[in-house]
């Protein structure tokens, strides 16, 4: 299968053998020959395809910047060492990068010139019959004429013929010498299989282009929204926004979603207990604005079906229960009224919330607890979730009163209260127990008369992903493009065939015409021997009426 | 898709398992039974011709010459069709070119005899008829019965769980093996692969092993995350390209055995490798091969495209170097340098069947561990 080479391989074998010229400008030469050559793309491949299994060893960055933290903490030794040689960062690190840009530069190198050589072989004619035929991979000859004493038909006219039915086989062809005594038709098909491989690479690259021009001006952010509540698209609305490198805020498409209900349903097949309550469906009922002043309108959201806003896409990602709570400070004042957004913690959904409430007056009051959907308490023990469904809701909190420190201008994580510096009114192991409320039990004063808290109702939320990639569709287009290419590139067989005629007499003395005809393959081909079987077989029915034989090889043929 | 249950069904999805698995194992038994016994007569035959050769005090250098050239026979198509006498002359096969009387053979073609067999399309893969193989028969046929007891049990169980019968390790691993099979099954009908037999019966058996013993999961619901018609798509061509690899990667250690026997005998020397005789040359092997790994190519191609666009939709990005997407790059990456290596000289014999078998490992890995140990987004395995 080494037969067939092209031109360039055969180009860089003759770099091989030479000494790289002196110079700075023929040392460059001689790196971009290296750099081009087939052997140096499959190194840089396998390169590649090593260099990115450490990224499925190590926490990476890209994926959970916490684990890599925590990774590290862990290891304090090796950690700070794996992090300086980029090892949490493989994919954006400099020699995963420099990879792949060698072997896109590589690919740049490679391709060109063959698409410009390629593009000069197709304006071109198909090359000139080649003198001995007979040295072609696939060699056959027949003699037509001589049934019944029949004549051949004239060279050229068998010519002739023969290439308008290599035409109509998909070849083209190019007749030669017509009028002398041996004209010949050369043949070429396939010629769209090198167009698949360059297609192919090309549109490689743009993949890579695409993903570049989605990671520099796209962006992504998280929104939490509870029940009743919406969100608007704007860079002060969200919980935390990832920006791309080159982004601009300005940019953002002002859309609001209202989430009007969600409901999850979880597995209620008691035949099946290992899945029993394990969550089958989700799904949000949400008005969609698409831009301020539009109708609005209602739609579903649910985990595989995202929300495309004008290529902007909004997903469901996750979501939880959020009890809608009043706290009343020392004064009797409101200080605090609505839902606080719980984070489940396992498939019951147990649910930790953390509460602060700055507004309570003389001192801030914080709360930090549990959400129970299902709670069942047996004698002596603190209650538990059995269900992730809202059958018997409670909230077991500890209070805690003093400065919450939010003024200092720190920003704080919503989700954790630092108690340090505060003092505990109730917990679990505090004389007066804590906080509990339920059904029966909706409203709990605090100790110290600090305040109150009542249980007024349970909210469902749901977390939203909104993303905008502006290379999704390009890379997607160049994806379908480089899939054909491949096909192509694959599948389609590129071939040369030549065809020779000469007149002979046959045993018998009658005028016969003997058609030579060879065929090679560009690359490997096991189909070769099939296709020449086929001209046969072409020749066969084209001249059946005047004769179609064997004509064995003479010895003059040879050598 | 609901989640209704049948769990009766579900049991009987399970014993049909069981039965096809030990089926498997039988037919296993029968593929290297009939490995030895037709290496065995192979040799016996060779050794008669030997011993035919030197009585008749031929040189036995020129025999030895065409039967290396018959190695090459695949792509330079010597011609061994009944009707089509063509001499083969092909620029590697000239030698065998005969030397007669100018056409006086006669025998006029008619448009009837299209027959292309003989043409070289791998004809060293064709089936012979003069070869008589009984313990194949039995294996192939036993393997037909496996494949259609291993069909009921995955189709049952698809339809107990009232889903497609993949989402989980045991079920990739039954209904890889298969796919594995049904791929076996099918390229049997066009070319004679038995020798292939006990490397992809072995490995149907060992799958089916691992399902049963090492992730057995009782039929169960689909999440959320996973209903989708993505599911369908991504996994079953994902499948179907694993199908296609756990082929070629038989054919790859077959391709470094000959080769090395190859060599051997050229240098004179015995192999101890008999069985070999009964598998085809080397280059027959890698160029089937390669055949076969360009369409397994192409599936693992939209393999990776379907899951990005499936992550897109779910997760809200088409590509995020999760584990599972990590490993799916490397097999492509692996793969798409066994293509480079074919047409790169220096890269291509055995090192293109080392690459092929680095790719598999790949796949496995990819299945295996990734799938159970590794933490990721792709954590369904259901352990
Ligand atoms: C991003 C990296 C690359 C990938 C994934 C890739 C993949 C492939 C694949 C799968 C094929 C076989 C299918 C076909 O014929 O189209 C192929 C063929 C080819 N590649 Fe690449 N390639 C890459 C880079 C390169 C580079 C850097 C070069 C040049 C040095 C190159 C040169 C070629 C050539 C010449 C062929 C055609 C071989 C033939 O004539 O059959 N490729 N490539």
């Amino acid at each position: 299968m080494t037969k067939a080479r092209t031109a360039r391989e055969r180009a860089s074998r003759r770099s091989d053998v030479e000494v790289p010229a002196l110079g700075p400008l023929g040392l460059l030469r001689w790196a971009w020959r290296q750099l081009t050559k087939m052997s140096t793309a499959l190194v840089l491949l396998l390169l590649l395809a090593i260099a990115a299994v450490p990224g499925s060893l190590f926490p990476q960055r890209v994926q959970d910047p916490d684990e890599v933290a925590s990774y590290i903490q862990a290891n304090p030794t090796m950690g700070p060492w794996l992090d300086r040689l980029q090892l949490f960062d493989v994919y954006s690190s400099y020699w995963f990068s420099a990879i792949y840009l060698l072997l896109f530069i590589s690919l740049v190198g490679c391709v060109i010139p063959r698409a410009l050589q390629h593009f000069r072989a197709w304006r071109s004619k198909p090359p000139r019959t080649p003198q001995r035929i007979s040295r072609l991979p696939q060699y056959r000859k027949v003699m037509l004429g001589g049934r019944d004493g029949a004549a051949g038909p004239t060279p050229d006219e068998a010519i002739e013929r023969a290439a308008a039915a290599l035409k109509k086989r998909g070849y083209r062809v190019q007749p030669q010498d017509l009028g002398s005594a041996a004209p010949s038709v050369a043949a070429e098909r396939g010629m769209l299989k090198e167009v698949g491989n360059i297609i192919f690479h090309v549109a490689l690259l743009a993949v890579l282009i695409s993903v570049a021009v989605g990671s520099l001006f796209g962006y992504k952010g998280q929104k939490v929204v509870v029940e009743g509540e919406s969100f608007v698209n704007t860079l002060v609305d969200y919980d935390s926004f990832t920006p791309g490198t080159n982004f601009d805020a300005d940019w953002l498409n002002p859309f609001s979603v209202q989430l009007n209900s969600f409901e999850a349903t979880f597995s209620r097949d008691t035949s099946d207990p290992e899945h029993y309550g394990q969550p089958t469906d989700f799904n949000a009922d949400v008005t969609l604005t698409d831009k301020p002043g539009a109708t609005p309108q209602d739609v579903h959201l649910a985990v595989n079906k995202p929300l495309n806003v004008n290529g902007t896409k909004v997903y469901l990602v996750g979501n939880g229960y959020a009890p809608v709570v009043r706290v009343k400070d020392g004064a009797g004042h409101v200080a605090y009224e609505g839902p606080v957004v719980t984070v489940p913690s396992d498939s019951v959904y147990t649910s930790s919330m953390t509460l602060k409430v700055p507004d309570a007056g003389p001192d801030q009051l914080g709360f930090v607890g549990l959400l129970l959907p299902t709670a069942v308490s047996k004698d002596g023990e603190i209650p538990k979730s059995v269900d992730p469904g809202l059958n018997n809701p409670a909230l077991i909190l500890s209070s805690f009163t003093g400065d919450l420190g939010l003024d200092s201008g720190q920003p704080q994580n919503v989700y954790v209260l630092d108690t340090q510096h505060l003092k505990e009114l109730n917990s679990m192991t505090s004389s007066n127990g804590p906080v509990l409320l339920d059904g029966q039990h909706r409203k709990v004063e605090l100790p110290e008369h600090k305040g109150s808290v009542e249980f007024l109702d349970v909210k469902r939320y749901v977390g939203l992903d909104v993303h905008s990639d502006p290379g999704r569709i390009p890379a997607f287009i160049s994806f379908l493009a480089a899939f054909a290419g491949l096909i192509m590139s694959l599948f389609i067989a590129r071939r040369r065939a030549w065809v020779r005629a000469t007149e002979a007499e046959d045993a018998n003395g009658v005028r016969c015409t003997v058609l030579e005809y060879g065929l090679l393959a560009r690359g490997e081909d096991h189909r070769l021997g099939v296709e020449a079987e086929k001209l046969t077989a072409l020749w066969t029915s084209l001249w059946e009426d005047r004769g179609v034989r064997d004509y064995h090889l003479k010895s003059s043929d040879e050598a | 898709m609901g989640s209704d249950i049948n769990v009766t069904l579900g049991n009987w999805s399970e014993w049909f398992m069981l039965l096809a698995a030990m089926t498997y194992m039988v037919v296993f038994v029968a593929f290297v039974w009939d490995m030895a016994s037709h290496s065995k007569t192979l040799g016996m035959q060779e050794a008669a011709r030997a011993r035919r050769r030197n009585a008749s005090a031929q040189d036995a250098s020129a025999d030895g010459a065409r039967e290396l050239v018959g190695a090459g026979a695949a792509h330079a198509g010597a011609s061994g069709g009944a009707g089509s006498s063509v001499a083969a002359s092909s620029g590697t096969a000239s030698a065998g070119g005969t030397t007669t009387d100018t056409g006086v053979s006669g025998e006029f073609r008619t448009s009837a005899d299209r027959s292309t067999r003989g043409a070289g399309e791998f004809e060293a893969l064709n089936y012979s008829h003069s070869a008589r193989r009984p313990a194949a028969r039995v294996a192939v046929m036993l393997m037909v019965i496996a494949f259609a007891l291993h069909a009921f049990a995955v189709v049952s169980r698809g339809v107990a769980a009232d889903r497609v019968p993949w989402a989980n390790m045991y079920e990739f691993c039954s209904t890889g093996a298969l796919v594995v099979a049904g791929v076996y099954l099918v390229t049997l009908v066009f070319k004679d692969l038995r020798f292939v037999g006990p490397m992809v019966s072995g490995l149907v058996l060992i799958m089916l092993c691992l399902a049963t013993i090492a992730f057995p999961t009782p039929v169960s619901p689909l999440q959320p995350a996973l209903q989708s018609y993505w599911l369908i798509i991504h996994v079953s061509i994902a499948v179907a390209a694993s199908g296609i690899f756990t082929i070629t990667f038989a054919m790859a250690v077959l391709q470094l055995l000959q080769s090395r026997r190859e060599k051997r005998l050229a240098l004179g020397e015995e192999s101890r490798m008999g069985f070999l005789r009964a598998v085809p040359s080397s280059v027959t092997l890698e160029n089937f091969a390669f055949r076969l790994n360009s369409v397994g190519f192409v599936f693992w191609t939209f393999t990776l495209a379907a899951g990005a666009i499936w992550a897109d939709q779910a997760w809200g990005r088409f590509w995020g170097w999760d584990t599972k997407e990590v490993w799916t790059f490397v097999v492509w990456t692996v793969y798409a340098a066994y293509m480079h290596a074919r047409v790169t000289r220096g890269w291509n014999g055995n090192r293109s069947a080392w690459l092929a078998i680095a790719g598999y490992m790949c796949v496995v890995f990819n299945f295996t561990v990734v799938n159970t140990l590794f933490p990721g987004l792709h954590s369904y395995s259901g352990l």
